[in-house]
């Protein structure tokens, strides 16, 4: 019986899944954010806070945050913590100098109590750049291997192509429904 | 209790639903931001307690308030049209109270550039609050194109905004000119009008400009549709016409004014009608056409236009009495107003311009209905009275006894306090009332319910009672305060008696009995102070009683505690030394003398007298001049410190004010300056100074930098000469700094090195005055006695360059910067002789008292005695009096 009306729930999509969009500036949060939501590139500027729109894949409806990369916003990323069912993490592949400051903030981040339920989804972005790092180097950059207790899963995009975007969605959509 | 404050409620109609809340709890339920998914009817009514609690005052404490905002973002992810209004208003409540509040900016951006045209003005607002300098480069592109969007909202709001945004980041909002331009030329009303209000604020400091928008509007190559936009035109036409003087007769700007009296809106030709009856130095041609206006608007059915213009017309009563002839008879059938407000200016518009026979029919009018009237109109009828004693002071005794009428009835303060005035003001200025006046008052006191009136009038009858033909009669009255009422009228009136005491010697045998059944009182301070003045008053020696009752302690208090505390600090074997204490000013007549030119000029704005301000100057300046170390180091505190004196023209690159601060050994000179090039740096800023003999520059303090728009001090320490006749002269000033050409936009400077630079300074003058610090002396024979026994120097002097005994009077007084004492600066009218008591502190605590006896012949022949308890000072003043 109470199988049947987390079908029926699901179905309907009543509940929305809470996403967070976290990584450096520039990483391309925003760009992914309504590359998912419309389906387009839009241009975008730094964001200074937050955006946070509904999406909807494939009948699963998301309530996603897209919270803003620069040093002067990470210490907010906090206050949007609670009651998170996934983190998606951007990774700006072309940018060597900065990976370990991300791996960085993501390890410090993963700390977080409140986040410790969250399903973690690493974007290897920008892949349409010359010269950008594998997700096998950023998978090792971040230190992936040391993560315990923790689903997750790295994925090669390309926010401005569209590439890989969909792969990520269908892995997540899965993996927050398996989770329940 | 409950039961009846649930009645109470219940005959309110329903009552208020937020009437109970409380912080805390409401600060509780806001958690509830935090739940996902939103409950938007919830959230809408939890904001609602927020803002309803922010309304009444409630205040947050920084963390609270950020609490509640990051609580608060989180309904952004609502779509909810109601809740995200609320949202708008909550962040604009709390976007001075919290902190990091920038973390919206992105939000609000996109709502204001989205397709919800319900968000977008809110979110302009919205924006515009959390936004400061730093921030508002990243939004500007798009305030530019909301300014000039197609929705009128929206349009408005930015522009709105803009004018907020100025305050913060003026340089910015310039730039934003060309798309305020375009505004303007906007359909809409309401944005044409705030397109104007913008572009006048950004060009209001460069007046060309100014007169080439108006230009522009006037001359119809941009139509203005909105009446509050020409209302705003006349205004800024009428500012640009004052500052041009009197050269504006046949100005183009004054026939745009006078058209717009023809204009089809009553709201902007009410304007111009008000613009031009309140220009200076206009003609009766000019008046003429705005006054008949006004008296049109007298016999309109509309009330509120009849009280614009006859509230316009009791403005202007006292400088235009001839235009307002015209008007006489329609303010006359508006004295039987239905609405009190009208009927009320209307006849103290005609008391101000009535002949002296029409009084006592006005009075009449006025006292059938003062009692209806609210407070602010009783106050504006008062003033009425008080210009009116001033201009007949025959028709005293019908005034006063209106007055007192008035004191009886109810009223507030304030009311009570301008009555007060009004007849402490006939007292002193006509001799005649002064009896009937203070019986008035004493029967005032017996009813008063406002202690600081009581203590006020206790303390004049103490002062004035003593000099009237039968002092005894105020015994009594003063006697029943003591009875009846609370502990600080008893004072006063313990304090009041003593000066009778002192001052009647008949008198003195009862008054000590009084006050010896004042020592049983049990208020400590009234006790205290009727043993001290029952001691003084029983040793019978009218030296020490004018010493110690009339003429008491002359020092500046808040000077003497700091002085004592530091004693206290590091004591000394040196004893205290009081005369290290500059007296205060004597501020108190020259307010009065203030408030009653204001009065005279029939001005309805005059208020009680405040606080006075020379008092919190001298503080202001002594705690200023302290925080420097090189002057704080100085021997004995700040003596007195003179009125700025410019010494620049007014519209020039830098404007240098000099203050002098007058040290018992030194000389402190503050350099105000003032940098009006916006493309200019100023560092290292000091004024070379060329001293006359004697004086020694002890240290010169540079004002490192200054900006455009900004003023900073710099500051030069001189010994004064031992040779006090050295003390007096001129000394060359140049202001010297190094130049760094900047950026006018940013007002940073385009390279490392400056080149020196210097401009001439006109002389600072070092005169008697300024040395001298006023003190009022309320006996001044007394003291004049007892000085008998200082040095005396005296001398004949002729001062053929004044024609009258006023003149004379005013300038001694102001030469010698001396305080005159028993009103003794005002001369009798037909006297050809007078004589004129001065008295004063010279720095380093030098007593110092003149008698000038005046004549008038053919010029005005002065004999000067000086009384100083230091022969040199004496000397000084005879010597520079030549």
């Amino acid at each position: 019986m109470g199988g049947l009306l987390s079908y029926f729930r699901n179905l309907l999509g009543s509940r929305e899944m809470r996403i967070l969009i976290l990584g450096l500036d520039g990483a391309g949060k925003t760009t992914i954010l309504y590359r998912l939501q419309v389906g387009e590139v839009v241009t975008t500027i730094p964001t200074i806070g937050f955006n946070v729109e509904q999406v909807t894949y494939k009948n699963l409806k998301f309530q996603v945050w897209d919270l803003g990369g620069q040093t002067s916003i990470r210490p907010y990323w906090r206050c949007y913590y609670s009651n998170t069912d996934a983190i998606i993490y951007v990774v700006d592949s072309a940018d060597k100098d900065r990976i370990g400051i991300s791996k960085d903030e993501l390890l410090y981040m993963l700390r977080e109590e409140e986040l410790q339920g969250a399903i973690l989804v690493v974007l290897a972005n920008k892949q349409d750049m010359d010269g950008c790092m594998s997700v096998a180097e950023v998978h090792q950059a971040l230190g992936l291997d040391a993560l315990k207790n923790r689903t997750f899963q790295i994925f090669k995009t390309s926010a401005v192509k569209g590439e890989g975007l969909d792969s990520a969605m269908d892995w997540l959509s899965n993996a927050i429904q398996n989770k329940k | 209790m409950a039961f009846k404050r649930d009645k109470k409620e219940e005959e309110d109609g329903g009552g208020n639903i937020f009437q109970n809340l409380e912080k805390t709890s409401v600060l509780q339920e806001a958690r509830t931001f935090n739940d996902t998914p939103v409950n938007p009817r919830k959230c809408t009514h939890i904001l609602t307690k927020i803002l309803y609690l922010l309304n009444q005052g409630e205040q947050l404490g920084s963390t609270e308030a950020t609490e509640v905002f990051f609580a608060v973002t989180k309904l952004f992810q609502s779509k909810d049209v109601v809740l995200r209004r609320m949202v708008y208003l909550g962040i604009k409540e709390l976007s001075s109270l919290a902190e990091d509040v920038i973390i919206v900016t992105s939000s609000l951006t996109k709502d204001m550039t989205g397709r919800e045209d319900l968000y977008r003005a809110a979110a302009i607002r919205a924006l515009c609050s959390i936004t400061d300098v730093t921030m508002l480069q990243s939004i500007e592109r798009y305030m530019k194109q909301a300014i000039v969007d197609r929705n009128s909202a929206v349009s408005s709001a930015a522009l709105v905004s803009s004018l907020h945004l100025t305050k913060v980041a003026g340089e910015v909002v310039k730039r934003w000119v060309n798309e305020a331009q375009e505004a303007a030329n906007s359909d809409s009303i309401m944005v044409q009008y705030h397109a104007l209000g913008v572009l006048y604020h950004i060009r209001k400091s460069d007046r060309l400009a100014v007169t080439k928008l108006v230009a522009k509007f006037k001359s119809g190559r941009m139509s203005l549709k909105s009446p509050f936009a020409i209302c705003l035109v006349i205004r800024i036409v009428s500012k640009l016409l004052e500052e041009a003087g009197g050269e504006w007769a046949e100005s183009p700007l004054f026939d745009f004014v006078e058209s717009c009296l023809r204009h089809k809106s009553e709201t902007v030709i009410y304007e111009a009608a008000h613009a031009i009856v309140n220009m200076k130095n206009t003609t009766q041609r000019e008046l003429a056409p705005a006054v008949s206006v006004l008296q049109l608007f007298c016999t309109s059915p509309k009330p509120t236009l009849r009280f614009a213009a006859v509230r316009t017309l009791n403005k202007v009563a006292m400088s235009h009495p001839a235009a307002l002839m015209a008007c006489n008879c329609d303010l006359e059938s508006l004295i039987t107003d239905s609405n009190r407000s009208i009927a009320t200016l209307a006849i103290t518009t005609l008391l101000k311009t009535g002949a002296e026979s029409s009084v006592d029919r006005l009075m009449k009018q006025i006292s059938s209905f003062v009692c209806e009237i609210s407070d602010e109109f009783k106050i504006v009828v008062v003033q009425a009275i008080r210009a009116l004693c001033l201009k007949f002071p025959r028709k005293h005794s019908v005034l006063m006894n209106f007055l007192s009428t008035m004191l009886r009835d109810e009223g507030g303060l304030e009311y009570k306090a301008s009555i007060a005035d009004t007849v402490i003001t006939i007292i002193e200025e006509n001799p005649d009332a002064k009896e009937t006046g203070l019986a008035h008052l004493c029967e005032f006191i017996e009813d008063c319910e406002h202690t600081s009136l009581a203590v006020r009038i206790l303390h004049l009858l103490g002062k004035e009672g003593p000099k009237t033909k039968q002092p005894s009669r105020y015994i009594r009255f003063i006697y029943n305060r003591v009875i009846l009422e609370k502990a600080v009228v008893r004072g006063a009136a313990v304090a009041a008696m003593a000066q009778f005491g002192a001052a009647c010697p008949d008198l003195l045998p009862n008054i000590l009995v009084l006050l010896a059944r004042c020592q049983m009182d049990s208020d400590d301070e009234v006790r205290d102070r009727a043993t001290y003045y029952h001691t003084i008053l029983q040793c019978r020696d009218t030296l020490i009683a004018n010493h110690y009752i009339i003429d008491t302690l002359q020092v500046s208090l808040p000077i003497l505690e700091k002085a004592l505390y530091q004693y206290l600090q590091n004591p000394s074997p040196i004893p205290f030394d009081l005369k290290s204490i500059p007296p205060p000013s004597a501020v108190a007549d020259d307010h009065v003398a203030a408030s009653n030119k204001i009065a005279a000029e029939g001005s309805i704005s005059s208020t009680a007298p405040k606080l006075s301000k020379p008092q919190r100057e001298e503080n202001y300046y002594a705690t200023k001049l302290n925080n420097i170390p090189e002057i704080a180091n100085l021997n004995g505190p700040l003596f007195c410190s003179s009125e700025p004196v410019q010494l620049t023209e007014s519209e020039t690159e830098y404007v240098v004010r000099c203050i002098k601060h007058c040290f018992p050994h030194h000389l402190v000179l503050q350099f105000e300056c003032l940098n009006t090039l916006n493309d200019q740096l100023l560092e290292n800023v000091w004024v070379q100074l060329e001293p006359s003999e004697g004086y020694e520059v002890v240290h010169s303090i540079p004002c490192p930098r200054l900006q455009y728009g900004e003023s900073a001090s710099t500051y030069i320490i001189l010994r004064f000469p031992d040779q006090l006749s050295a003390t007096i002269g001129n000394f060359g000033a140049t202001l010297k700094f190094v130049v760094k050409d900047c950026d006018q936009t940013t007002g940073l400077p385009d390279t490392e090195e400056g080149y020196d630079d210097e401009y001439m300074l006109e002389d600072v003058e070092v005169s008697l005055s300024d040395q001298i610090q006023k003190v009022s002396k309320a006996n001044f024979g007394a003291a004049w006695e007892e000085a008998a026994g200082y040095c005396e120097m005296e001398d004949m002097y002729s001062l053929a360059s004044m024609s009258s005994l006023e003149e004379a009077v005013a300038n001694v007084t102001a030469f010698l910067g001396m305080q005159p004492a028993e009103r003794s600066d005002k001369v009798p009218q037909g006297k050809s002789a007078h004589t004129l008591f001065l008295s004063g502190f010279f720095r380093g605590g030098q007593q110092v008292l003149v008698r000038a006896k005046l004549a008038l012949a053919d010029a005005v022949t002065m004999q000067l005695t000086v009384r100083s308890t230091d022969q040199r000072v004496a000397e000084l003043i005879t010597s520079t009096v030549g």
